[in-house]
């Protein structure tokens, strides 16, 4: 590894003395930790760090959708003022294996897809670098691409596995037979487009080699996964590789895992032996980051006239690429909902010539959710109960899958709570018939369900002779909250005032953490930190006398807790409930009201919990109504690949939003009692506000999202 | 991006005189689809000159009682105007449905006009484009076009124009006042945009180097004005289908009726066919809507757009209903 | 300082010229941030976010789209709030205020305070633009101007009281929150405007 002068940039950790400053936080000791930092704009984000002597980076997408690279014309572009390098599969450093095959980046001439990249130029400025960018000329090797759709493929197959590690088919008793002597059934296909991720910020990363150590600020969720890949990657020890995530701009799952950011940036600054600075440009992310996969999802349900159900298939097809296999586990919630004595639930996948989809907010439950919960209302109309009630007539005693107890399950008290708090009873529910002028108005609920997932973590805790406590962990927070949530952790097992406590994250030089990710991150942390403060407090009462000048320190590790097996099934819960209005001239819909309730353990910060779960509810709101990527099948892109295209939801589309959750006791979890927050808020939504749909205008749509071309055709003004 | 020299022109004869002297220039006042454009590499001017700081910002009430709208006044600042808030409610409710209160506050009136397509194959360099780079194709034909044209688009472009402020002065009669070094002249804003045909490249009339200097308005014809957009979100997004309408109804019967349409064709569609229905007929929604099928009946929908003909009709005969109830 | 912008426009013009063949890409620029003028030459590509991001290392106006679609970027530029990725600075001759400048030193702006009071943000990445946007909306609200809203026949939101939810909501409609803030939002704005 060369080196090269040193920048003088320190590569620690975050610093969390401006936090103890804030202002705000000293008045408002409920806030959020690093609000003070946001609302001034001091918090910086991975592309805010800017080394001496750094450069910009812009990388290249490939322009066709399958191919190979047969000339990279990098000579014309070198030779202006401010180019620094082209670099190519021809030139670029040579990577170790892959584990991520998304990661092998400019290895070989070989194109994938549209969009993948296949060269990046580094200039002194951003705009030369754009500017080369733009202008760098690239011949291709093209050939016939394959870009879909997954229905009726030839190429579709049963994965072993589907995301999550989940099995691909789970089968009990006989489907086929049930459903047939069913008194009721309902057999649906619902239809999703894919959706983007799309956080604000988008994936950047500044990096640079320094006496054989490499450093990046990455926007990632995971410093430590970060550091462990980059490791892999350059084929060096971890222990000199330092990955900085201190402010991440969101994630929702598209930096769960490394990107092509941190590698790009690496490598360019290994190559220069300058620091080097990459933001990955927004029309760009669709076809690099991930994206949560189109699905087409049957349902069929067989029950008894009372609406109680027999038989349950859910069966998912879906798409992955050529790069690797990523399998939308939508048929895994039906395993966990509702008793199903006799039950298919099954996936099949085929890769096909386009962007490699991953995780994107509550991978799974998010779209299978969707379509079980619009199946679970049609059912509700076949049978005449009323959709409330028919989950309620559906409660399983064990988790039907494995046959295991629940280790709570709060989805009646959410049900029942929601109703009373929506005013859902005396709902008429004839369908098509509330109408005002020319709006058609209507009200749908859902379930909601989301895994208990847990990782090892492990966290140090400090008590200072001052009274201060330090708590130290690669976290990472992206918008979650993990600041305050993990102060109040360490505060209540230290029992002292969270002010005292600061919470140092967002560096891989800290005790070893996993990623923000499923949901899973307050747990898994926060039962280390939980671990380590109570240690500490263990010492700090058996020491007497004034703490030593270097104050005491506890270390913690959860790896013995995580590592085990628990008897219980354990899932989040919730109710979600919307109010819809239907113009009938244009087909727009607009949600009125949308209420949720969750059941998700003990709720140890309530503001930043509020904050996720209507965070979520809103990002459903747009997975019901606006979002959409449309895969171009002569291009093999996303047509939608900008924000004046993609439509996240704005202001305006969100009306009355409001989030609530009960009081659960669940010894099962962890140190704290909690279940994750994160993702369970979309879960659902997307099916209330489609069901809302139907009640309003008495037409079953199943596809979305709902926008006003596929409202029109079904509505008289 | 592509470098490129900078002149800030401080009177209109140095602003023509500077774009005159740079082959390839582009004029820039508020730049929000300029720079967007340039970005993309769409636009790739070797030479800007900022029109921004000419003295066109005036929005005046002319001797017969009409408005003139100088090129440079921002969209938030001709929304809120109290003659436009008053007397051209379509304008200004146009003008407020477009883009976000940051783009208004930079968007101008002439910039407005000259916006184009955001049609995906057109922004996307990597793709054929005829009006981008002509005899290339046009992909959107079958391809991705829920939001393009079903009204007089051609084998080779079936782009739509994306502005609301310019669908509101197509049913209130704009003039569009230029200015070139041959001096100035005024195409009525229904002539400013032109259809596709085989040129798709040109967006409108505007001859090089010629500067829009105004929009004037004629004192309003109709009581009433309106201005509709149905879109895919609340806010912030293009318009699907969008409807402008002027209307008098005295006595029961349409005395003066102008309707246009965004969304739905490379120019603000003015909806004469409809119009000429509807001048002396009942003012009744049979009325109306036997108006908008006679406009409606030259629609060519695409293969996943046909949804905006029914749009169209429905919410023309919504807006002129609306109109025609207000006191 | 108001003037100070426009000397670089007549710079420019001096130093290139119209009549030159090899226009410079590249001009002087002075600008008025946040109280203060900061004198450059920049390539006439750089736009007024990136002049502040990595020129002034003034990050807290945020690149989420560059290209006018997010709001993430949104300063006030003489009062008024804009989107900085499609400003070319070289155009810019009005002061300029970010979020870096709304504070009175340790003393938040209401609004920054209503945010934090309201947890009206989550990664915080459009924030700034948020409040910056806010500002300007209360701004433009108290003068009377009209959002697409507000009753045709009603010139503005002049009156406070008819600073509603669903007025808050359209008028902040420009700024894009992906972790879904907005009913915390619209909250915070509400407590701050009153």
């Amino acid at each position: 590894m060369p080196t090269n002068s040193p920048p003088q940039v320190p590569a620690a950790p975050e610093e969390d003395t401006a936090e103890r400053r804030d202002a705000a936080d000293r008045r408002d000791p409920d806030a959020r930790r690093d609000a003070g930092q946001k609302v001034t704009g001091t918090a910086r984000y991975a592309a805010e760090h800017t080394p001496p002597g750094c450069l910009h980076a812009v990388p290249v997408p490939a322009t066709v959708a399958r191919g190979e690279v047969t000339a990279v014309h990098a000579d014309e572009l070198l030779r202006r003022p401010g180019v620094q390098a082209v670099l190519s599969h021809t030139n670029a450093p040579r990577l170790g294996e892959a584990e991520d095959p998304t990661l092998a980046l400019l290895q070989t001439a070989r194109v994938p897809h549209r969009g993948w990249y296949v060269a990046l130029v580094v200039a002194d400025t951003l705009e030369n670098a754009r500017a080369a960018a733009d202008d760098l000329r690239i011949e291709y090797a093209t050939e016939e691409h394959d870009p879909g759709p997954p229905a009726g493929h030839p190429g579709l197959y049963a994965p072993e596995e589907a995301n999550g590690g989940h099995p691909g088919l789970r089968e009990r008793g006989d489907f086929d037979a049930a459903f047939a002597t069913s008194a009721v059934r309902v057999d649906a296909t619902y239809t999703m487009t894919a959706q983007h991720n799309h956080p604000m910020e988008p994936h950047a990363a500044t990096a640079w080699w320094e006496d054989d150590a490499l450093t990046v600020y990455d926007s990632s969720q995971g410093a430590t996964k970060v550091r462990d890949v980059l490791a892999q990657l350059f084929q060096m020890p971890r222990h000199r590789v330092t990955v900085v995530s201190a402010y991440v701009g969101g994630g929702f799952g598209s930096k769960g895992t490394p990107r092509p950011q941190a590698v790009l940036a690496s490598m360019a600054a290994l190559h220069l032996g300058r620091p080097v600075k990459l933001a990955l440009p927004r029309r760009e992310l669709a076809a690099v980051v991930g994206h949560r996969a189109p699905t087409v999802q049957r349902v069929r349900i067989g029950a008894d006239s009372d609406g109680v159900i027999s038989a349950l298939a859910h069966e998912v097809v879906t798409q992955t690429s050529t790069v690797k296999e990523f399998v939308e586990q939508a048929a895994v919630p039906a395993r966990t909902m509702y008793t199903s004595p006799h039950s298919r639930t099954s996936h099949h996948v085929v890769a096909l010539d386009v962007p490699t989809p991953s995780w994107m907010r509550a991978p799974g439950e998010a779209s299978g959710m969707y379509a079980l919960e619009a199946a679970m209302d049609e059912l509700a109309v076949a049978t005449g109960v009323d959709p409330v009630e028919l989950r309620l007539r559906n409660e399983p005693d064990t988790e039907p899958d494995s046959g295991r107890p629940f280790s709570s399950r709060g989805l009646p008290e959410c049900l029942r709570q929601g109703a009373r708090l929506f005013g859902w009873e005396g709902r008429d529910p004839r369908p098509g018939v509330r109408r005002a002028g020319d709006r058609l108005t209507g009200t749908g609920v859902a379930a909601s369900t989301y895994p208990y997932l847990l990782s090892p973590s492990s966290a140090s805790a400090h008590a200072a002779p001052d009274g201060t406590h330090l708590v130290r962990l690669a976290a990472t927070d992206i918008g979650t909250g993990a600041r305050t949530v993990l102060a109040r952790i360490a505060a209540e097992a230290l029992d002292v005032p969270p002010a005292s406590v600061r919470v140092e994250l967002g560096s891989s030089a800290l005790p070893r953490a996993p990623l923000a990710g499923g949901s899973s991150g307050t747990s898994s942390w926060g039962w280390a930190v939980h671990k380590a403060c109570t240690a500490l407090a263990g010492m700090v009462r058996a020491h007497s006398g004034p703490l030593p000048p270097e104050g005491l320190t506890a270390r913690a590790d959860t790896a013995e807790e995580a590592g085990r097996e628990s008897p219980y099934a354990r899932h989040a819960f919730g109710a979600q409930f919307a109010e819809v209005d239907v113009d009938t001239v244009t087909g727009e819909v607009r949600v009125r009201r949308l209420l949720g309730v969750f059941a998700t353990g003990r709720v140890l910060s309530r503001r930043t919990a509020r904050s996720q779960f209507i965070g979520g509810m809103t990002m459903g709101l747009g997975m019901a109504l606006t979002e959409s990527s449309t895969l171009d099948p002569a291009f093999g892109d996303f047509a939608e690949r900008d924000l004046a295209s993609y439509h996240v939801p704005v202001c305006a589309d969100v009306p009355a939003l409001e989030a609530h959750w009960i009081d659960e006791e669940d010894p099962h979890l962890n140190a704290m009692g909690s279940k994750g927050i994160g993702e369970i808020g979309i879960v659902g939504t997307a099916a209330a506000i489609a069901n809302a749909v139907h009640h309003a205008v008495g037409v079953r749509l199943r596809d979305l999202p709902l926008t006003p071309d596929r409202l029109l055709p079904h509505l008289r003004a | 991006m592509k470098p490129f020299g900078y002149l800030r022109a401080d009177r209109t004869d140095q602003a023509l005189a500077a774009y005159a002297a740079h082959p390839g220039a582009q004029y820039v006042a508020g730049g929000t689809n300029l720079v967007d454009l340039m970005k993309l590499g769409v636009a790739t001017p070797p030479f800007l000159v900022d029109i921004s700081r000419l003295p066109l910002d005036g929005v005046d009430e002319t001797a017969d009682g009409g408005l003139r709208i100088g090129a440079t006044v921002r969209n938030s600042d001709l929304a809120a105007h109290p003659l436009v808030r008053t007397r051209y409610t379509a304008l200004s409710q146009a003008l407020l449905a477009g883009a976000s209160a940051q783009l208004r506050n930079a968007a101008t009136t002439g910039g407005n006009l000259l916006q184009r397509t955001r049609c995906p194959y057109f922004q996307d360099t990597s793709k054929p484009c005829n009006k981008r780079a002509p005899g290339t194709g046009c992909p959107a034909r079958e391809g991705v076009h829920r939001d393009l044209a079903v009204l007089g688009h051609s084998a080779r472009c079936v782009a739509t124009h994306p502005s609301d402020m310019a669908v509101a002065l197509a049913a209130l009669d704009a003039q569009v006042h230029l200015l070139g070094l041959d001096g100035e002249r005024t195409v009525p804003l229904t002539e400013f945009h032109r259809l596709p045909g085989d040129t798709p490249e040109h967006d409108t009339v505007v001859r090089p180097g010629e500067l829009v200097t105004a929009v004037t308005l004629p004192p309003p014809a109709g009581a009433h004005s309106a201005y509709r957009k149905a879109r895919d979100r609340a806010s912030y997004a293009f318009a699907l289908v969008s409807v402008a309408a002027a209307l008098t109804v005295e006595e029961g019967a349409v005395r003066h009726a102008a309707l246009a349409f965004g969304g739905v064709a490379h120019a603000p569609w003015r909806a004469r066919a409809a119009e000429e229905v509807l001048r002396g007929e009942p003012a009744t929604e049979e009325t109306y809507a036997r108006a908008v099928d006679a406009e409606l009946a030259a629609a060519d929908p695409l293969r996943d757009n046909a949804f905006k003909v029914p749009l169209a009709r429905g919410l023309a005969v919504r807006v002129l209903t609306d109109l025609a109830f207000r006191p | 300082m108001d003037d100070a912008g426009a000397t670089s426009g007549s710079r420019t013009f001096r130093e290139g010229g119209t009549e030159e063949r090899h226009p410079d890409p590249t001009s002087f620029v002075s600008l008025r941030i946040n109280g203060n003028t900061h004198e450059l030459r920049l390539d006439n590509r750089t736009t007024l976010l990136d002049t502040l991001r990595e020129h002034l290392d003034l990050t807290g106006a945020k690149k989420g789209c560059d290209h006018g679609q997010c709001g993430a970027c949104t300063v006030l530029v003489g009062g008024r709030r804009i989107n900085s990725c499609l400003v070319l600075a070289v155009t810019c001759d009005e002061p300029v205020t970010t979020i870096e400048g709304l504070a009175d030193h340790d003393r938040l702006h209401p609004l920054q305070e209503a945010f934090v009071a309201r947890d009206a943000l989550q990664c915080g990445y459009c924030t700034p633009g948020q409040i910056c946007s806010a500002v300007a909306m209360l701004d433009e609200a108290a003068a009377g101007h009209p959002s697409h809203v507000t009753p045709p026949g009603r010139p503005g939101a002049g009156d406070p009281e008819l600073l509603t939810p669903e007025e808050i909501r359209e008028r902040m409609s420009g700024n894009i929150c992906r972790c879904g803030a907005y009913a915390n939002i619209v909250d915070a704005i509400q407590e701050a405007a009153r």
